[in-house]
């Protein structure tokens, strides 16, 4: 379990790195915080030419509120997010699907982008981002880019990304005032990628129902999945344990999980269902305790 | 009064350098003009190996080496079993490298040595291996149909017994009730933190072949390779390094402990391997997997008529080392605490292309608590009985110590030494809070409480060394030919030997697994080594002390028996002014000195124990679980262990073994398996997909150890405390669930989906 | 492939090699370095054996190359006992609580604990939250139980 041979460069700009992408691109891979990528190179089960090790951009890392607007720069380690006040006060579901995110090791190494950009429909921040209908930027020397979630997740562990591009900042509007949230997963173990998950928004208006609703899917498909058919649903209703069972079962209507040695498509369905529900209920308790 | 050390919880010898990471394992061994093996594996279950070109990859810079099976001596065609060994088995024994076939995923095909593990590897991808794929059989039950693919020459059963008394057919006839079902435990395994390493090196000087990285039976695996070898054992030294877990797989003869050091034999250079993950999930032993047809024939008051069983023990490609350890010993102690009439049991032993399996904690007997311990909770729904109840009603009594069972293994009657069952039941029922845990688990749904009982076995292969000797300094050195996987043997055999000499527990060493200083020995398993390696340091610590006492009443002109040894000198009782220091009793005891006054030289004394039968530890296993209806989680909410061991040598080390036992035990119940798919590849290969559990899994386990039932088959009274914190995990665990659910789960692991199938399907 | 010089600090000394890229941050402290206290237990990530610190904070060396160390400093289980061989108290805890049987994981624990006991409100160590703070290791022996109780240990001779 030796990784394979590779060229290393280590740019400390992303202009050097856009260069370094423009050239070698195709046979290249971006190592950010190693976390997935790294296991692959160890198994050899990824064998990129060349590593573009972006840890010493430090233009790349930052995480702060502007225009209504959380910008997270892709080198953002996940421990920063953890441990930033303003993220907590702001955008509460991020600090509380970043808390899931494997374990203290990996959460001081990893970076945000890293996350979004590995494309793990099991990963918690991709799901959390969609559900926030976060936007990505993406740069190379040909210019620069701005894609929604449904645009930049293509499939399991692919995202639009070019091989010249380079993620460079995660921007979340920040969710309006008294706007309630969940985060749900189950995993059989601690700190696993969990075998299915839900993130949910929701916001009311002045006579107690629903004005807007999120809902994401964690593991329920080869991307994040926003469940619209069950926020639509959601829009106008007052939230009661009838109405988040029926958004639940509206989110998985046409959903086919993948199955594997831990769980059967069937079974993750019913698991995507009911952390729906629960995080629907979660979001729902936690306006409760604000009240 | 001089307070003894034996029975309180001393701090461990061991722990300093663990700690400071002064400690040496295999892996930290460096040698000067060290090369690096990496062992290039079978991407097939089973094909055919048609033709290999190892040149591509003797051309890459840095290769030293690359070794086939052509290589191989003829000496070293299989390794040989070393225990529950029977002539049939022999034409499925395994090479350690492939021939012609190929029979597991992960089987070693060759060798390729270089000057770096990285290097290894990139040589390793440029072999060129043909193979031609045959059809693959993994269950066991499958392997046994006519038409099924076959493994070796001889049929896919590759061994197999009866053990049988009463008349079970008449039984079942006559019985009021029969419940019959068939129970499988999932194939998982041991898994140490540290994988398996090895270093070889021929000593330049001396010629000595020597072996780091030995571990569990340095002495056995030593005879084993000289005999492959052709080398005469006393040129041949193991050492054991540190010792990173064992639990029954680290240790035995694999082909990698005959490869790297007939590789540094041919290289003269000192040849290292590290196995990584993903080999050691591959390669080293895998266990538990059996399929039961079991059956139970009861009275109308629900007392025990009658056992039979019919099973199949999957033993993967090869059989290795432990023959037929694993389905000899379910099949032993199938019948536990209970009283029975008669009793039947089929065992087989078959081959599968899986990775061959051997013993892990508990081997055989995790497997048949759970099946007889399942069967009685089923039998007690039947009989709408409370299954605690049953199992009082039909346990052995005190009385009948010691109990002849009617079984056997390896030719030895198994007679149960001293126990007090019903005792232990009721203690370990009330230290569980049973009536507490009853109401708990009515006050919601989806809640269970279970238990499971055990007997365990404990000192197999009878016999241990030891040699206690004190330096010139006045210490006491002891060495063992027990071994250590990191359970805390020096610390326990230092009590023993402080303890039984009067000297302090700081000034003894205990040194073991060097073949070099150790003439011989037998090592740990089956939880002997506290009790038989124990057993022999206070022998040879006795002798040395009626030594010390007579050497020193000469000096002193006092009789012996008016002598006391303390600490580090011999006193006068009562006079402890009038002494001689145990420095100065090394002097006197200088051969020039001694063979003049005509006594023995030397402050040494070598003992071998040898116990007159195996002891029997038992215990009770109780479990509350809550279940998440939706997800189908199991949650435990309370975990108790109560395990009578005789006599606790260490009781801190003794709840240390429980615990972590229990943790290994829930967790085959409930976390892991060694899946395979279709084409015989194992898809839980990893630390990702193979579910150790994490401290967010393991449960807390409260212990109860009692001392109600000493052994007299050793001097210390000390029955293993090794297996009995993994030995009924998983039936207790299957009972709660089945309490929870109304449902009978029939099958370990219960993972998640099958906690729901059973919920909706299994209602009884 | 492109060796490339490395100048890595680790526990105050520093080391000056010419590595391959490739080389894993564990190999060079364990064969490098020669610090052969960090372990290797699964070497993609999961087990938490080969933990160190890098700048402070506990990361899996297996997860990273020797490469990337440049410039920064890593502290090790060597690094935590004093000069007299007095143990550091989470070290002496782990002694005295029966905390690590084979001990091949507790350099691993020790690395990832260290910060937490330093950390660690009062209010923050319940059992539920130490187990949290301990998921990332793997013990094979233990079942934890008594790692549970040396942290307590260690956290209430700290902040006493």
């Amino acid at each position: 379990m030796k990784p394979p041979q590779f060229e290393y460069d280590d740019p400390s700009s992303i202009e050097e790195t856009l260069t370094l992408l423009t050239q070698y691109g195709e046979d290249a891979k971006i190592l950010a915080g190693g976390q997935s990528l790294v296991p692959l190179l160890n198994f050899r089960l990824a064998r990129p030419d060349r590593l573009i090790d972006i840890n010493n951009v430090r233009e790349l890392d930052y995480l702060r509120v502007e225009d209504g607007m959380l910008r997270i720069g892709a080198l953002t380690r996940h421990s920063a997010l953890e441990r930033s006040s303003e993220l907590g006060e702001r955008v509460p579901l991020l600090r509380d699907a970043v808390r899931l995110v494997g374990h203290v090791q990996i959460r001081n190494r990893g970076t945000v982008g890293g996350s979004v950009a590995h494309a793990d429909p099991a990963a918690e921040l991709p799901v959390a981002l969609t559900a926030l209908s976060a936007r990505f930027h993406a740069r190379s020397s040909r210019g620069s880019r701005l894609l929604r979630a449904d645009e930049l997740f293509v499939t399991h562990l692919t995202t639009a990304l070019e091989p010249d591009e380079l993620l460079t900042e995660i921007e979340v509007p920040l969710p309006a005032p008294g706007t309630r949230h969940g985060f749900v997963e189950f995993s059989r173990r601690h700190g696993d990628f969990a075998l299915g998950g839900a993130a949910v928004l929701l916001e009311s208006g002045p006579d107690g129902s629903c004005r807007h609703a999120a809902i994401a899917l964690l593991a329920a498909a080869s991307t994040p999945l926003r469940a619209s058919g069950a926020e639509q649903f959601l829009v106008g209703q007052r939230f009661n344990e009838r109405v988040a069972a029926e958004a639940a079962e509206r989110a998985v209507g046409d959903i086919n999980p993948t199955g594997d040695i831990h769980g059967s498509s069937n079974y993750r369905r019913g698991l995507v269902k009911a952390m729906v529900r629960r995080a629907l209920v979660q979001a729902d308790s936690g306006a409760k305790e604000a009240a | 009064m001089r307070k003894g050390v034996i029975g309180t919880s001393l701090p461990r010898k061991e722990d300093v350098p663990l700690l400071t990471g002064a400690a040496r394992f295999a892996g930290d061994v460096q040698r000067p003009g060290m090369l690096h093996a990496h062992i290039l594996r079978s991407p097939f279950a089973h094909a055919r190996l048609l033709s290999l070109n190892a040149g591509p990859a003797l051309e890459l810079p840095g290769v030293h080496a690359v070794l086939t099976q052509e290589d191989l001596p003829p000496a070293a065609r299989a390794i040989p079993m070393r225990m529950f060994a029977q002539q049939d088995l022999e034409g499925y024994l395994q090479p350690p490298l492939a021939g012609g076939v190929v029979r597991y995923s992960g089987e070693p095909v060759a060798m390729v040595v270089a000057d770096s593990r990285y290097e290894a590897e990139d040589a390793a991808e440029l072999v060129e291996v043909d193979y031609s794929e045959l059809p693959v059989v993994l269950r066991p039950d499958e392997a046994l149909e006519e038409e099924a693919p076959r493994l070796h020459t001889g049929p896919n059963r590759a061994g197999g017994f009866r053990i049988e008394f009463g008349d079970v057919d008449r039984a079942f006839a006559e019985a009021h009730l029969v419940v019959e079902e068939r129970l499988e435990v999932g194939r998982h395994a041991a898994v140490p933190l540290e994988t398996r390493g090895l270093v070889a090196e021929v000593d330049e000087l001396t010629g000595m072949l020597v072996v780091y990285g030995a571990a569990k039976i340095p002495h056995v695996n030593r005879r084993i390779l000289a005999r492959l070898l052709d080398r005469p054992e006393e040129r041949i030294r193991l050492v054991e390094l540190n010792v990173g877990g064992g639990f029954g797989a680290r240790g035995e003869f694999y082909p990698e402990d005959f490869l790297i050091p007939f590789c540094a034999l041919r290289l003269r250079r000192p040849v290292a391997w590290v196995e990584d993950r993903e080999e050691h999930m591959r390669a080293c032993n895998h266990s538990r997997e059996q399929v039961h047809d079991v059956a139970i024939a009861l009275a109308k008051d629900g007392r025990f008529l009658a056992l039979r069983d019919r099973f199949l023990n999957n033993t993967g490609a090869y059989i290795r080392t432990h023959g037929l350890v694993v389905p000899g010993m379910t099949a032993a102690l199938l019948p536990g605490p209970y009283r029975w009439s008669a009793y039947r049991c089929d065992a087989s032993q078959v081959v599968t292309n899986k990775t061959p399996a051997g013993t892990y904690r508990a081997p055989g007997r995790y497997e048949a608590n759970f099946v007889r311990e399942r069967l009685i909770d089923v039998a007690a729904h039947r009989l709408r009985l409370d299954p605690v109840e049953l199992r009082r009603r039909n346990l052995i009594a005190r009385d009948d110590m010691p109990y002849p069972t009617g079984t056997h293994t390896d030719g030895h009657p198994v007679v149960y030494d001293s126990g007090d069952y019903a005792l232990l039941l009721e203690k370990g029922l009330a230290r569980f809070g049973w009536e507490e845990m009853r109401r708990w688990r009515d006050s919601a749904p989806h809640r269970g409480i279970g238990v499971g009982f055990f007997v365990e076995k404990s000192g197999i292969a009878r016999w241990e060394y030891a040699r206690v000797e004190v330096t010139n300094r006045g210490e006491t050195h002891v060495y063992s030919g027990g071994a250590s996987l990191g359970q805390g043997l020096e610390t326990v055999l230092a009590q023993v030997a402080a303890d039984t000499l009067g000297v302090r527990y700081d000034d003894v060493s205990v040194f073991h697994g060097d073949t070099a200083t150790i003439p011989d020995g037998m090592g740990a398993f089956g939880s002997r080594a506290a009790t038989l390696g124990g057993s022999a340091v206070l022998r040879g610590a006795t002798r040395l002390r009626e030594r010390l006492l007579e050497l020193a009443a000469d000096e002193l002109e006092i009789a012996p028996e008016d002598l006391d040894l303390v600490d580090d000198a011999v006193i006068a009782r009562g006079a402890p002014a009038t002494r001689v220091s145990l420095s100065a009793l090394f002097e006197l005891a200088r051969p020039a000195r001694a063979l003049g006054s005509n006594t023995q030289p030397g402050l040494s004394e070598e003992a071998y124990f040898l116990s007159e039968d195996m002891t029997f530890p038992y215990g009770l296993h109780c479990a509350a679980v809550e279940i998440d209806a939706e997800t189908g989680g199991v949650a435990i909410e309370r975990y108790t262990v109560a395990y009578d061991l005789g006599r606790a040598i260490n009781p801190q080390l003794v709840e240390g073994q429980v615990v972590g036992g229990a943790a290994q035990g829930v967790a085959g119940a409930l976390l892991e398996e060694l899946a395979y798919d279709e084409g015989g590849q194992l898809v839980a290969g990893s630390f990702m997909d193979y579910l150790l559990p994490t401290a967010g899994e393991a449960p807390f386990v409260d212990v109860l150890i009692t001392e109600d039932a000493p052994t007299s088959r050793n001097p210390l009274g000390a029955k293993g405390a090794g297996e009995g914190g993994t030995a009924a995990a998983g039936a207790a665990i299957a009972n709660a669930v089945a309490d929870a659910l109304a449902a009978e789960p029939t099958r370990l692991p219960i993972t998640p989906e099958r906690v729901l199938t059973l919920a909706r399907e299994g209602a009884r | 492939m492109t060796r490339r010089e490395v100048s890595i600090e680790i526990n105050g000394e520093v080391f000056e090699r010419t590595v391959e890229p490739r080389l894993l941050l564990s190999d060079f402290i364990r064969h490098e370095a020669r610090l052969t206290g960090t372990h290797v237990g699964c070497e993609h990530g999961v087990c938490g054996a080969c933990t160190v610190q890098l700048d402070g904070e506990p990361v899996r060396s297996c997860l990273l190359f020797a490469v990337q160390a440049t410039g920064h400093s890593i502290r090790t289980v060597e690094a935590m006992a004093a000069l007299d061989g007095t143990l550091h108290p989470l070290q002496q805890a782990f002694h005295e609580t029966h905390a690590l049987q084979c001990g091949f994981c507790t350099p691993g624990f020790l690395m990832t604990l260290e910060p937490f006991v330093r950390d660690a409100e009062p209010a923050q160590l319940d059992d539920r939250t130490i187990r949290s703070a301990l998921a990332g290791n793997l013990c094979r022996c233990t079942g934890y139980q008594n790692i549970v109780t040396a942290v307590k240990l260690a956290a209430e001779r700290t902040h006493a």
